[in-house]
């Protein structure tokens, strides 16, 4: 009985609460306290430590497998500046989310837009085709497309020759010209069913009786599209895009699979870059390095932050502009 | 006003045309005729893993048809073997069960007390994971590498399954206070009268009804987590038993990369679960990611 009325005394009686002392309010949050206890324990161990340790390790000149460790300033920094595979792993990743994001992001909407179609009795069954690749486990699809583009006979180049459009075959995953165009292809298949559903949650918002509206009126489809539609799902683009535009910076899992880097590095983006350096490579014929690893982590992360802080006041600016229209 | 004048149109139009001439289901049936082909090239791919799964080596990429001639499901018995695809299966669902389960329920009730009640150092706890969004990490796996060392837990698999639930969860916990804050407090307040302590009030009415946010939480992080290849990958080094089915396979490959019907039959042992399971719930999938855009 005792707590119960404590309980409620918490939850309706701030006032109250304002006046009492510290010690009082601590106790009186007990039960949050001991809530919020396991998901902060957590995080703690793996998510905040980590970080600010990665910070602590980016200064030292440290292998991270034995406990020689010496702390060496900003010289894994000033090294990393002019380290030639790290700005092209740099450059690559950014090269990636830059060609990869748009044409993903294009193909999704236009995908929504089309599957949002109320007529579209087989619409379900489209969209979970379309959503498929998104479930299956990244290392396992890389490794299964390094088998199916083959040059040696893979059904893609088979296809190909079959409809005499090649002689040679192409060896999709092995000429540097070639590959990292190949794995942005697969990233975008292995992931577009994700901002599609984005898209559609976000069309789905936009009320019918506008429409209906519209075609009283006389607006085309193409009309509804660009007066309606578009305009509507502006304010989920943003965070679509957001969301969409980290997620091609982290391909970790299907570029390690399919190309491991290479051929000669032409794949070798951020995270594959820092995995090589940290442990020294597939082979383990280089010598690992984590505080260079972690340095080039935490260089990277400052991009990546100021990108996502643009995007921020890029969507702030955004929604002013828009308050100022309609104040007017 | 737009429904009203446009009900009667529709229904004269209806009379004046046979159905399946009126614009917009005639514009259905060409955008279906162009779907089809596309969606069976774009899940391609899979159907071509099954059917090379059931491949002898010899003819592996021998014509460009789906079926096989005489199904070799010697494939299925070396991937499991050779492979050891069993056990990386046991392990997957182990991790991914585990760590989604413990995911969503922290996250719930950091999420509950953060979205309802207001406690000395809330905003502080608050401030702390919107930070891990914005502020750069460095390399973090090798500090989570020592933690779960130091734990003594690198030789089970909770190293692996308290990593990943532990890993940023910002997005679920701000789901879950925003969703729990818009609740009437009429539900609490009742429930107090009728004597309900807490947990009570958590366990019984606040839970069930966050529903919605638990499916959105759960769907997100599966996908997460049953993607996830580095964390396991860097765990695992040392301990091949520990394996989840990505890292499993990945060291398969290296060891018998010619094998690759093999491959190919363990690609499928994989996949095919995680595909039924999601052809059967793919509307919970679908209402779990749009909730996520729409809150």
């Amino acid at each position: 009985m005792e707590t119960e009325l404590r309980v409620a005394r918490r939850i309706s009686a701030t006032k109250e609460r304002k006046k009492s002392s510290w010690v009082r309010q601590l106790w009186d949050g007990r039960w949050c306290y001991l809530f919020a206890a396991p998901a902060l324990i957590l995080a703690t161990m793996f998510t905040f430590y980590p970080i600010v340790s990665s910070w602590y390790f980016s200064l030292l000149q440290w292998s991270g497998f034995t406990a020689d460790k010496t702390f060496v300033g900003l010289a894994n920094y000033v090294e990393l500046v002019q380290d030639k595979y790290f700005w092209d792993a740099f450059l690559r990743s950014f090269q990636f989310m830059i060609v990869g994001v748009p044409i993903q992001l294009t193909l999704a909407l236009l995908v929504a837009i089309v599957l949002n179609d109320q007529a579209l009795k087989l619409s379900p069954l489209f969209r979970t085709m379309f959503f498929l690749p998104v479930v299956t486990t990244a290392a396992i699809v890389g490794m299964l497309m390094t088998l199916i583009l083959s040059p040696f006979n893979g059904p893609v180049n088979g296809v190909l020759r079959d409809l005499h459009l090649i002689t040679q075959p192409i060896d999709f995953l092995g000429s540097p010209q070639t590959t990292l165009w190949t794995v942005i292809a697969v990233y975008i298949w292995k992931w577009l069913g994700q901002p599609m559903i984005y898209w559609l949650a976000a069309l789905q918002t936009i009320p019918r009786e506008l429409y209906e509206a519209a075609k009283v009126d006389g607006a085309g489809w193409w009309r509804q599209l660009w007066s309606i539609t578009l305009p509507l799902i502006v304010p989920f683009a943003i965070v679509i895009i957001l969301v969409t535009a980290v997620g091609a910076l982290h391909v970790f899992p299907l570029i390690q699979t399919l190309t491991g880097g290479g051929p000669f590095f032409a794949t070798e983006v951020m995270e594959v870059y820092i995995y090589r350096v940290a442990f020294g490579g597939e082979t383990g014929m280089g010598t690992p390095r984590l505080g260079y690893a972690s340095a080039a982590g935490v260089f990277f992360g400052v991009a990546v932050m100021v990108l996502a802080l643009m995007q921020a006041w890029g969507a702030r600016s955004l929604r002013d502009f828009r308050s100022d229209l309609q104040s007017l | 006003m737009a429904l009203a004048f446009s009900r009667p149109r529709r229904r004269t139009r209806a009379q004046a045309l046979p159905r399946r001439w009126s614009g917009s289901s005639r514009r259905a049936m060409i955008a279906s005729l162009i779907l089809i082909p596309i969606c069976l090239l774009w899940i391609y791919p899979f159907l071509w893993m099954i059917s090379a799964s059931l491949k002898p080596n010899a003819e592996f990429f021998q014509g460009t048809g789906l079926i096989p001639a005489s199904p070799q499901w010697s494939n299925y018995v070396r991937a499991w073997q050779n492979a050891r695809i069993g056990d990386y299966f046991f392990n997957s669902v182990i991790v991914t069960v585990s760590s989604v389960a413990i995911a969503t329920i922290t996250g719930a009730m950091i999420g509950y007390v953060l979205g309802r009640f207001s406690f000395p150092g809330k905003k502080l706890i608050m401030g702390l994971f919107v930070a891990t969004v914005f502020i750069p990490q460095g390399y973090t796996i090798i500090p989570v590498f020592e933690i779960v060392n130091r734990l003594g837990l690198a030789d089970t698999l909770w190293g692996v399954i308290l990593a990943e639930a532990g890993g940023v969860n910002v997005l679920s916990i701000l789901l879950f206070a925003g969703y729990f804050a818009q609740l009437p407090r009429e539900l609490e307040e009742a429930a107090q009268m009728d004597g309900a302590g807490f947990l009570r009030v958590f366990w019984s009415i606040m839970l069930p009804l966050s529903k919605p946010v638990i499916a959105s939480t759960i769907i997100l992080r599966f996908i997460t987590i049953w993607n996830s290849f580095l964390l396991p990958l860097v765990l695992t080094l040392s301990r091949p038993a520990l394996r989840t089915l990505a890292v499993g396979i990945y060291a398969f490959r290296g060891e018998y990369y010619v094998d690759w019907s093999g491959m190919a039959a363990a690609a499928t042992i994989s996949l095919l679960p995680v595909i039924i399971m999601f052809i059967l719930l793919q509307r919970y999938f679908v209402e779990g990611i749009s909730g996520a855009v729409k809150q």
